[in-house]
C-alpha cells in the first residue's frame, strides 16, 4: 500500500513538473512538447501491440482520422471545442478500429503489419483524390476553444499544451489499468504462446481485436491533439512514413513502461529539430544513424537505460 | 560472466516478468531529471541565440527550401543557390542599381538555411523554432503549397514577417487574410491561362485536348485551371482524356497509350523534375510529340539538362518571366552571369523567384527607414512599406497587387522549344509575353471562379 502510494506520488510530481514546464519553457519548446505528447499517445498504442508481438505500420490511419475529424468538424459543423473534438475523433477512430480489427486480428507478424499499412494507404489515396479538401495541400484548422474559453496567442499555446498533457496522462493511466487487467496480462502471454492462452479459455483473436481497438483509439486521440496543435491537416498524416515514424519512436522509447512512449517521443522531436538546425543537409542521416545505433546497442530502447539499474539485482538472483 | 550471458539471452523474459509484476514500479526521479535536462537544453538554445535580436548591424533570415528529396534537384537547390547569390550580392553591394547599397540598410544578412522536407506538421514546428529559438528576423522561402498554407496562420500568430518564395496555390490569400505574410511571386493560375492564350493564337482550331498531371494538389490544380481557361478560350474544344498518374510514378506506359489513342490535338502537362524527364523519354520514344502538341507548364528547369532529348516545338512555361524568359536588363545580366560563374549552369525559375524575395525585403526596409528618420523600422513599418510594393526584380517587374497588397502579380511568357547546337543547345523561340493584368485575376476575385466566368476584366494589350 505504502509503495503504490509512493509511486502515485512520483507520477503526480512528474505531471506537476510537466505542467509547470508549460509556463516556464520558451514557446517553441512548449509547442514541441505538445506535439511530442500527441504523438506519444499513438506510440502508447503501439506499445500495447508491440508487447503482444504485433507491429502495426498503419497507425497513421487513425492518426489521420483524428486529424481530419478536427478539420472537417470545424469546416462543416462549425465545431471548435477541443473536448468535443477529442471525444468525437477518438470515438470515430475507435469505431474504424473495431471494423479493421475484424480483419487484421486474424493475422500475425508481417501480414498484420502489411494489412494495417494497406488500410492507412487507402485513406491516403482517397484524401489525395479529394480536391474539395485541398488534396495533398490539406487545409487549415481553426483555433480551438475549451468549454467556451477561447484563448489566443501565448495563452492558447499553454492551454493547448495542458490539454494535451491531461489527455496523455489519461491515456497512460488507461493503458496502465488495461495492462493490469486480466486481458492486459495476456499481452505478453499471447506473444509467447498463443495455444496456451487459448487453453486458458481466452479467445486470442478477441484479445488481439481489443488491443487493435485500444491502439486505434489512442492513435485517433493523438491525431486530434496533433491537428489542434499544428493548425493544419493534410493527407501526409495517413502516409506510411508517418506510421514509420511512430514505429521508430517505439523502438527508440522501448516498451518497458507506459511513460516510455512520451519520453521517447519528446527525445525524438528534440533530436529531429536539432538535426534540422545543425545538419540541414543530412538530418535524415542523423535520425537513421541513431536508429541503427539503438538497434545495435540498446535493443530495448532508452527506457532500458532507466530500468537497468533496478533490473540488475533481480537478474542476478535468477541466474 | 555467466550472468551477462544470461542477461543477453533472456532479457525479454526477465523483462516480461518484471513488467507483469509491477508495470509502474520504475524510477520516476530519472524521468523528471530527463525532462528537466531536455528543458535545460532547450533553454540553452534560446539564451545562446538571443543576443542578436536587437542589433541592426545584422539581420538574421531563415531560408526554407528543399535541400533533400525529389524537389531539391529541380527547385530546392537552385532556389538556395539563387538566395545565396542575392545575399552575397546585397551584403557586398554588388547588385546593380537600385540595389547597389551595401546590406539591408547597412545591416549584413546572416542566413539560416533549413530543409523543407518532412511535411507541413514538421515545417510548422521548424518555423516556430526559427522564429522563437533561432530568433530570425524574417523567414523567406517555401516551395510546397501545403507548407505555405500551414505556415501562414502560424506566421500571423507569431507576428513573424514571412515572405513565401515559390509556392503556387492561390488559396493562401483567397481563403485567408494575413498581415505578416507576403508572396513575391504570382500564384500558379497564370501558368495555365497563358498556355491557353498562346494556343489560341497558334492553333485557333483545337478540337480535342487531353492532359497528364500528377495526382496531387499541384497536378489537380494545374489541370483545373488549364481546362477552365480552355473552355473559355476554346469553347468548342472537348476534353479527350485526363490522366492522373501518382506523383513520382516514373512509369507512364499506360498513360501514354491512352494519350496516343485519344488523338488529342494538344496534351497539357504540369509534370516536373524526374517525372517530367521520364515522361518525355517514354513519350518521345513512342512518337507522342509527333501526333500532338505538347504543353509543359513547368519544364524550364529541365530543358538545359535534357538538351536534344526535349523534342522541338513543345510549349515551355517557366511559371513567370524567369530563366529564359527574363528580360535583358542590367539586373538580369548580373544575376545570370554571377550564377553561371558559380554553378556552371544558367539559373532556373526557382532561383529567380526566391532571389527576388530578398530584393522586396531590402527595398521595403529601406523605404520604411526613410519614413522613420533613417532609423531601423519596426516589423509593422516594414509591412506598411511592403504592401502594394512595385519593384524591379531580376526577371521583370513585380507588383504586390492582390491579397490587400500581399500577393504579387507579374507578367508571364510562353515559347516553343528549339534545340540549337549553334546557339548553345536549349533555346526558346516564338516567345510571347502576357501582361500581369491579362493572366492574373483582379483584386478580390476568386481565381477559379474568375477563369470560369470568362476572365472578366483581363487587360491583355
Amino acid at each position: 500500500m505504502n509503495r503504490s502510494y509512493q509511486i502515485a506520488l512520483r507520477y503526480a510530481a512528474a505531471l506537476a513538473v510537466l505542467a509547470a514546464a508549460g509556463f516556464l519553457l520558451p514557446q517553441w519548446a512548449v509547442f514541441l512538447l505538445n506535439l511530442a505528447l500527441s504523438k506519444g499517445l499513438v506510440v502508447l498504442g503501439l506499445l500495447v501491440l508491440w508487447r503482444t508481438g504485433l507491429i502495426s505500420f498503419g497507425q497513421a490511419l487513425y492518426f489521420c482520422i483524428g486529424g481530419y475529424v478536427v478539420g472537417m468538424a470545424g469546416l462543416y459543423l462549425d465545431l471548435h471545442d477541443a473536448f468535443v473534438l477529442l471525444a468525437f475523433g477518438t470515438a470515430l477512430s475507435l469505431a474504424v478500429a473495431v471494423l479493421v480489427g475484424f480483419l487484421v486480428a486474424r493475422y500475425r507478424q508481417i501480414f498484420f503489419a502489411m494489412l494495417s499499412l494497406a488500410f492507412s494507404m487507402i485513406l491516403y489515396g482517397v484524401l489525395v483524390k479529394t480536391e474539395a479538401l485541398g488534396s495533398t495541400d490539406g487545409f487549415n484548422v481553426g483555433r480551438p476553444t475549451f468549454l467556451g474559453y477561447a484563448p489566443e496567442g501565448e495563452a492558447l499555446a499553454i492551454v493547448s499544451y495542458l490539454f494535451t498533457l491531461a489527455a496523455s496522462a489519461a491515456g497512460a493511466f488507461t493503458v496502465w489499468l488495461y495492462l493490469r487487467s486480466t486481458l492486459g496480462h495476456l499481452t505478453t502471454a499471447i506473444r509467447d504462446n498463443e495455444v496456451r492462452v487459448e487453453y486458458l479459455g481466452v479467445s486470442v483473436r478477441g484479445a488481439i481485436h481489443a488491443k487493435v481497438v485500444l491502439a486505434g483509439a489512442l492513435a485517433g486521440a493523438g491525431g486530434v491533439l496533433s491537428a489542434l496543435a499544428v493548425g493544419h491537416v493534410d493527407p501526409e498524416m495517413a502516409y506510411w512514413t508517418t506510421s514509420g515514424e511512430f514505429v521508430f519512436v517505439t523502438i527508440l522509447a522501448g516498451t518497458g513502461n507506459v511513460v516510455a512512449p512520451f519520453l521517447g517521443s519528446a527525445l525524438f522531436e528534440l533530436l529531429r529539430t536539432y538535426a534540422f538546425q545543425y545538419t540541414p543537409y543530412t538530418w535524415q542521416m542523423v535520425l537513421g544513424g541513431t536508429l541503427l545505433l539503438l538497434i545495435l546497442f540498446l535493443p530495448d530502447g532508452i527506457w532500458s537505460l532507466l530500468s537497468r539499474r533496478k533490473a540488475a539485482p533481480s537478474t542476478r538472483r535468477e541466474a | 560472466m555467466m550472468t551477462r550471458i544470461n542477461e543477453r539471452l533472456m532479457p525479454a523474459r526477465n523483462a516480461t516478468r518484471r513488467r507483469l509484476a509491477k508495470p509502474f514500479g520504475l524510477p520516476f526521479g530519472l524521468t523528471i531529471g530527463l525532462a528537466l535536462a531536455a528543458a535545460a537544453v532547450a533553454g540553452f538554445g534560446l539564451s545562446a541565440d538571443h543576443a542578436q535580436a536587437q542589433q541592426t548591424s545584422e539581420i538574421k533570415l531563415g531560408i526554407v527550401s528543399f535541400l533533400a528529396g525529389p524537389a531539391a534537384g529541380p527547385f530546392g537547390i537552385p532556389a538556395r543557390d539563387g538566395s545565396q547569390l542575392v545575399i552575397d550580392g546585397i551584403n557586398g553591394g554588388t547588385i546593380p542599381s537600385p540595389y547597389d547599397s551595401k546590406g539591408i540598410l547597412g545591416a549584413k544578412i546572416v542566413p539560416v538555411f533549413i530543409d523543407e522536407a518532412g511535411g507541413s506538421a514538421k515545417q510548422v514546428a521548424e518555423f516556430r523554432n526559427l522564429v522563437q529559438r533561432q530568433n530570425v528576423d524574417v523567414v523567406i522561402g517555401y516551395i510546397s503549397s501545403g507548407d505555405c498554407l500551414a505556415i501562414a496562420p502560424v506566421a500571423e500568430e507569431l507576428k513573424a514577417l514571412t515572405i513565401f518564395g515559390d509556392c503556387g496555390t492561390p488559396r493562401i490569400f483567397e481563403q485567408g487574410s494575413y498581415k505578416y505574410v507576403f508572396r513575391t511571386r504570382s500564384h500558379a493560375a497564370m501558368d495555365n491561362i497563358s498556355a491557353a492564350l498562346y494556343l489560341k493564337e497558334m492553333m485557333p482550331n483545337i478540337g480535342r485536348y487531353g492532359g497528364i498531371n500528377q495526382n496531387y494538389a499541384w497536378g489537380q490544380d494545374s489541370w483545373r485551371d488549364f481546362s477552365a481557361a480552355m473552355s473559355v478560350l476554346h469553347p468548342s474544344a472537348e476534353v479527350t482524356t485526363k490522366q492522373f498518374p501518382k506523383i513520382f510514378a516514373g512509369q507512364y506506359s499506360s498513360e501514354i497509350s491512352a494519350l496516343l489513342l485519344s488523338r488529342s490535338d494538344v496534351v497539357h502537362s504540369s509534370l516536373w523534375g524526374a517525372d517530367l524527364e521520364s515522361f518525355i523519354f517514354q513519350a518521345t520514344a513512342r512518337g507522342l510529340n509527333r501526333r500532338t502538341q505538347l504543353v509543359f507548364t513547368s519544364a524550364e528547369p529541365n530543358m538545359f539538362r535534357l538538351g536534344d532529348k526535349m523534342p522541338d516545338g513543345v510549349l515551355i512555361g517557366a511559371r513567370g518571366p524567369y530563366g529564359v524568359y527574363a528580360h535583358d536588363t542590367p539586373l538580369n545580366r548580373w544575376f545570370r552571369a554571377e550564377y553561371i560563374r558559380r554553378h556552371d549552369t544558367p539559373p532556373v525559375y526557382a532561383s529567380y523567384v526566391l532571389g527576388q524575395a530578398f530584393l522586396a525585403l531590402k527595398i521595403s526596409v529601406e523605404k520604411a527607414a526613410a519614413a522613420n528618420e533613417g532609423n531601423w523600422p519596426t516589423t509593422e513599418q516594414i509591412i506598411a512599406a511592403m504592401e502594394y510594393l512595385e519593384f524591379e526584380a531580376f526577371g521583370s517587374r513585380v507588383n504586390l497587387a492582390l491579397g490587400k497588397g500581399h500577393q504579387a502579380i507579374t507578367e508571364t511568357a510562353v515559347g516553343r522549344y528549339k534545340y540549337d547546337e549553334a546557339a548553345g543547345g536549349a533555346t526558346i523561340v516564338d516567345i510571347k509575353y502576357y501582361p500581369a493584368e491579362c493572366v492574373n485575376p483582379p483584386e478580390g476575385a476568386e481565381t477559379v471562379e474568375w477563369i470560369r466566368g470568362g476572365m472578366k476584366g483581363a487587360r491583355c494589350d
